[in-house]
């Protein structure tokens, strides 16, 4: 079920602003690949034009292809909400539904969309899902409590097993830690490393060391100045761009001598 | 008059700190000046004959300026400002409560001799002096609001909607306006329109319910735009991505995720644009009229409503004029209470639907 993705020439634009221009990568399946990057470069939003969720804000467009197995997700005929189906997303800080417990949390992609399952189905599905997010002993006995009721971290790994639960092929994480203590952060990080089986997995981070952990590819995004586009300046396994990178740029920002 | 209130501390400071220390004045000393003004006041308002109202008035220009001298004099000058200032935003609050408690007085002093069994099961039908009741008017009023409800909410609601999730642009800047506009308009005005529809539509002749609600509803559609967009706005951004990045459609965000988090709001903002429009007279006045006996038939006829028939039995009292007053002023008494339990209402519908946190 984890997909290859291949990005080609792609062109971000906000409105007539070009944000990242002229992506070439290829993510590889069952595995985990770090973006990153100082602070508006363009890593959140590569990551969200991925899966179409880039188009969602006003005058967001772009050009050129995201490939998954063969398949333009950028393609005339294909439907945003059948691509967000198919590749799922974690955001920076943990957004889950406050109308509705830890349980309605986790089946809703498929509740949402009306999806019809039997109850031992979806306890079987919860049940599955939170113990793929590591949540489940935590939460196992108050599953019809609200979710903001939990702590950052707990919401965080509900969001991922909310996720999970739709079973997607590739997982989106955007900065899933940047709101977590270190405890929580192992925690997730730990996760990432168990779903990369299951999950082609994309992560933004701002944490090196996080990156050097986790993934096995990583991507260095970087801009030249105020108002210029953002751009992928190299992308090599994670090992190689954090001991011998090809780029001085990236040199300059692993090792903290950057600008 | 202050000073020698004053217990501590001595005028030297026994230890001296990094931080400057003041003397004050005890707690109850403003309140003591206060009532010193309004004795004075008093005393002043005896000499030119006694009235409450000058009473009150030197009293508490006295007071403010017996608490700001004796404050400048203890406390120093941005004390006294602090103290000046108070006394002025309490006074406005006073001055704001007078016409609000008087009206509550009067309506209550005076509607409470009609508020009765008989005001509730009784209609005006055949009654030309004493006894008779609101009956007929209560449910046209409640039959008339509910049917303006069941027109704008559904409306205004999907309105907002448009606004909130789906609008860009001219048009959205366009209906925002219109919006705006519509919530000024007078309330005679939509019923004109009504009356002009209705007759154009089933002639000259027509009168009925209906008639009314269409009128209402034109003034309650913008107070339900607006307030539900607020509301709408309030939706963290955060949720309708979380719901898209599960691959939900937009619409189904909106039913699904959207307005149950706004449910609470959603449902004061329209509690209260119907105690907006259930005591208009205008409108009702010049499209449903009034009859004596009971109609609950919106759909042909006249129609009695409250405010309406408040007005009438003040106008045009019949043979033994003290029983219609009395009538008018239940029939006021009785709008108050409604509006007050559709206030109490919204409260309770956003403590009762607002998400929990479950800490």
């Amino acid at each position: 079920m984890a997909k290859r993705i291949e990005v080609s020439d792609l062109n971000i634009y906000y409105g007539n602003f070009l944000a990242v221009e002229g992506v070439n990568v290829s993510i590889e399946p069952r595995s985990i690949t770090a973006l990153i990057g100082p602070s508006g470069c363009g890593k959140s939003t590569f990551l969200r034009s991925i899966n179409r969720m880039h188009e969602v804000l006003p005058g967001a467009r772009v050009e050129g292809k995201v490939v998954m197995d063969g398949q333009d997700l950028y393609g005339s005929d294909v439907d945003p909400v059948d691509v967000r189906r198919q590749i799922g997303m974690v955001f920076q800080r943990p957004n889950p539904f406050p109308t509705m417990s830890i349980y309605d949390n986790v089946i809703a992609g498929n509740r949402l969309n009306n999806k019809r399952m039997k109850r031992a189905e979806t306890d079987e599905l919860v049940e599955r899902s939170l113990r793929g997010a590591n949540l489940w002993n935590e939460v196992k006995d108050r599953l019809d409590r609200p979710g903001s009721g939990l702590s950052g971290g707990q919401q965080q790994r509900l969001c991922i097993a909310r996720a999970i639960a739709v079973e997607p092929d590739v997982l989106l994480m955007d900065e899933p830690c940047s709101a977590l203590d270190p405890i929580s952060t192992l925690a997730i990080e730990d996760l990432m490393t168990e779903l990369k089986e299951r999950f082609t997995i994309v992560i933004v981070t701002h944490n090196m060391q996080q990156a050097a952990r986790v993934s096995e590819q990583t991507g260095f995004f970087n801009l030249n100045g105020v108002g210029q586009p953002g751009r992928l300046i190299e992308f090599n396994p994670t090992e190689k761009i954090f001991s011998n990178p090809d780029e001085k740029a990236t040199e300059d920002y692993i090792s903290g001598r950057f600008g | 008059m202050s000073t020698d209130t004053q217990a501590a501390p001595p005028a030297a400071t026994p230890q001296e700190g990094p931080v400057r220390v003041q003397r004050k004045l005890p707690r109850y000393a403003p309140f003591g000046l206060f009532a010193g003004g309004v004795a004075v006041g008093a005393a002043l308002s005896a000499l030119t004959g006694f009235s409450v109202i000058s009473t009150v008035v030197y009293g508490v220009v006295l007071g403010t300026v017996a608490v700001y001298a004796a404050s400048r004099a203890v406390e120093g000058r941005r004390k006294a400002t602090d103290r000046l200032v108070t006394s002025l935003v309490t006074t406005a609050f006073g001055i704001a409560m007078v016409p609000l408690v008087s009206l509550v007085w009067t309506v209550l002093d005076n509607g409470l001799a009609r508020f009765d069994g008989q005001f509730f099961s009784n209609s005006m039908y055949r009654v030309v002096g004493e006894g008779g009741g609101a009956y007929h008017a209560v449910l046209g009023t409640l039959i008339i609001t509910a049917l303006a409800t069941a027109i704008s909410v559904p409306i205004g609601l999907m309105a907002a909607i448009y606004l909130v999730e789906y609008g860009t642009g001219r048009l959205k800047k366009a209906i925002t306006f219109f919006v705006d506009v519509m919530t000024g308009i007078p309330s005679i005005v939509a019923g004109l329109f009504a009356f002009a529809l209705f007759t154009l539509l089933f002639g000259n002749d027509f009168r009925a319910g209906v008639m009314g609600a269409v009128a209402l509803s034109v003034l309650m559609i913008p107070v339900v735009v607006r307030s539900c967009e607020e509301v709408l706005k309030l939706v963290p951004n955060e949720l309708r991505e979380a719901s898209y990045a599960l691959g939900v459609p937009k619409w189904r965000t909106v039913m699904k995720v959207v307005l149950p988090t706004a449910v609470a709001g959603l449902g004061t903002g329209i509690t209260l644009a119907v105690a907006r429009v259930v005591g208009e007279t205008a409108p009702l006045l010049i499209t449903v009229g009034l009859i004596t006996g009971t109609n609950l038939n919106p759909f042909d006829g006249r129609m009695a409503t409250l405010p309406v028939f408040a007005y009438y039995q003040l106008t045009q009292p019949g043979v033994n004029e003290q029983a219609f007053l009395d009538r008018a002023w239940t029939a006021a008494l009785l709008l108050i209470i409604l509006v007050m339990a559709l206030n109490v209402v919204a409260r309770l519908i956003s403590r009762f639907f607002a998400p929990t946190t479950g800490r």
